[in-house]
């Protein structure tokens, strides 16, 4: 599925929800539902700075496409991680890379975004652009 | 109307919602909120009185000089300073402590030579010091605190030496709200000969500060942790070491004659208040410490003295919640926490939607949570608006978040 497709399927879950309460209820349901970063690979190398929990990602490139994993101490970080996972996995370098992330606002998590404490959220994105980055640089 | 709602109602802010709650402000540690009076100074200053101060010869300027010539006036009544000239106006505390850092080290610090700092401090009480002192090749010493986050008097004399020539020391703690031993630790760099600085910026809205009876060499603090303007800070200076401090920044105002041969600087307080200040923030300032005087620092230490012991003695019902710095009640309107098996985050995001605004994470103090081996913290801090409501609003919503995790 195209990411803007996933974003559009998340928007829609969310806007099951009238009130804030049950929204955060289903991210700590979407925590446990996250792909799991390897023992192995939960390293100081791979955690992500500049967020007030701690946030690993960890990415593979299999077949052309980009394959994430994750955790985080907090647990609605890990929620939103799980939510980036899934947008993202299975995806092109290119895709990534020119993806556009719409779906915090639309489902009314802007409180995430903002810079002081979602820094975190911010520094995800930008991340998981550069590991596509990267692995495009690879390839070519 | 009892007098903590008649002082809430100065306060336009708790008209407001927020996500939907009322909004319970439990972070004055990080700028407390503005009662109407102060907005009131800004607005009619901006719209009736405005113009530069300290230059022009026209009324508009020199109302604007007077105004914030008696601002001056007022903070050193206010900390009991000896002199005007001993008031400097800044942008903050953290720029009162880099000016001393960078003026002061130029002058007085040599290579070798010691600046103690303790485990307590604020970023902005660490990061300049420790810059100055890889400039000068002198060296940075800490002193330890116990688990409750006390300074002992002994682990200080151990540390000072011949070669100390500064201490710079938090007077209450951002983090765990205790009071720091600032009289007998000033006592103690007097007699070793070492100037010392007081970072006051969680002391002076919440108790009165008498810089002379202190004896403290500098002492610093901010106008927006005080129901103040943000962008304005003080800092005291005994008159005799300022004079011989280097100047900080240079440009207009701070000189008394330039040429391109030379430039000879301006008397105090003029000295380190160069360029076209925050006339308006400065001005407002007057507002809020008349403000707190008509309050007076005796209600205001009962009345935050009651809030904190009725918080403490809520929070140490819950098995699951452990205060740092332990249960004891000498904390100074701070109190930080954490929840087993909760992260600060998680916690810090819900109470927001519970319309409860709080700090949460290292807190301008990751040296201090590595003493305690924690990532951050919870912290609420009050002000004297405040109320035991608004407690109990949010020890039911702790309660909700608990059951939210399990």
């Amino acid at each position: 599925m195209k990411i803007n497709n996933i974003q559009d399927e998340i928007i829609n879950d969310f806007s099951l929800f009238d009130n804030w309460m049950d929204k955060y209820n289903y991210l700590i349901e979407l925590s446990k539902d996250i792909i799991l970063i390897p023992k192995s690979k939960k390293i100081d190398e791979n955690l992500i700075k500049g967020c007030q929990s701690k946030v690993w990602l960890f990415a593979e490139y299999k077949n052309n496409k980009l394959y994430f994993s994750g955790d985080s101490d907090a647990i609605i970080t890990k929620g939103i991680i799980s939510l980036l996972i899934s947008i993202f996995n299975n995806q092109s370098c290119d895709d990534i890379l020119n993806s556009e992330i719409y779906f915090i606002k639309k489902i009314g998590l802007n409180e995430h975004l903002s810079m002081n404490r979602s820094n975190g959220l911010i520094s995800m994105i930008k991340q998981i652009k550069i590991y596509a980055l990267a692995f495009k640089n690879r390839i070519q | 109307m009892n007098q903590n709602n008649i002082i809430r109602k100065q306060f336009p802010i708790f008209e407001k919602k927020l996500n939907n709650n009322n909004l319970i402000y439990f972070d004055n540690a990080a700028s407390s909120q503005k009662p109407e009076c102060v907005i009131n100074k800004i607005s009619d200053y901006y719209k009736y009185e405005y113009s530069n101060v300290h230059r022009g010869i026209h009324s508009l300027s020199q109302i604007s000089t007077d105004k914030f010539e008696q601002t001056r006036s007022a903070v050193k009544e206010f900390i009991n300073a000896n002199s005007t000239q001993e008031i400097i106006f800044t942008k903050g505390t953290t720029e009162s402590i880099n000016l001393v850092a960078s003026s002061w080290s130029d002058i007085f610090l040599n290579e070798g030579d010691e600046i103690i700092i303790s485990t307590l401090e604020h970023h902005a009480n660490i990061v300049p010091w420790q810059i100055v002192c890889k400039k000068k090749k002198a060296t940075l010493k800490i002193i330890p605190i116990d688990e409750n986050g006390y300074i002992n008097l002994q682990d200080v004399k151990n540390l000072i030496s011949k070669k100390t020539k500064f201490i710079s020391l938090i007077h209450i703690s951002n983090v765990i709200g205790i009071e720091t031993p600032i009289i007998e630790i000033i006592k103690l760099a007097h007699k070793a000969n070492a100037q010392i600085l007081i970072d006051g910026a969680q002391a002076v809205s919440h108790k009165k500060i008498d810089v002379q009876k202190l004896n403290c060499d500098f002492y610093c603090f901010s106008a927006h942790k005080m129901y103040g303007p943000t962008g304005v800070g003080i800092l005291f200076g005994k008159k005799k070491i300022l004079e011989k401090m280097s100047p900080y920044q240079t440009g207009g105002e701070m000189i008394k004659e330039v040429s391109f041969k030379e430039t000879t600087f301006n008397d105090l307080p003029f000295k380190f208040e160069t360029g076209t200040p925050n006339i308006t923030g400065i001005i407002a300032l007057k507002e809020s410490i008349d403000f707190i005087n008509s309050i007076g620092f005796e209600y205001i230490q009962q009345h935050e003295k009651e809030l904190l012991e009725f918080l403490i003695n809520k929070l140490t019902k819950f098995p699951y919640i452990k205060i740092l710095g332990g249960n004891n009640k000498n904390k100074n309107s701070i109190v930080s926490f954490n929840m087993k098996k909760i992260h600060h985050y998680d916690a810090g995001s819900f109470l927001n939607n519970f319309g409860i605004a709080l700090r949460t994470g290292h807190l301008c103090a990751q040296p201090l949570m590595n003493r305690y081996n924690i990532p951050g913290t919870i912290r609420i801090s009050f002000a004297i608006y405040n109320n035991f409501e608004e407690i109990e609003f949010f020890i039911q919503s702790l309660k909700k978040i608990k059951k939210l995790f399990q």
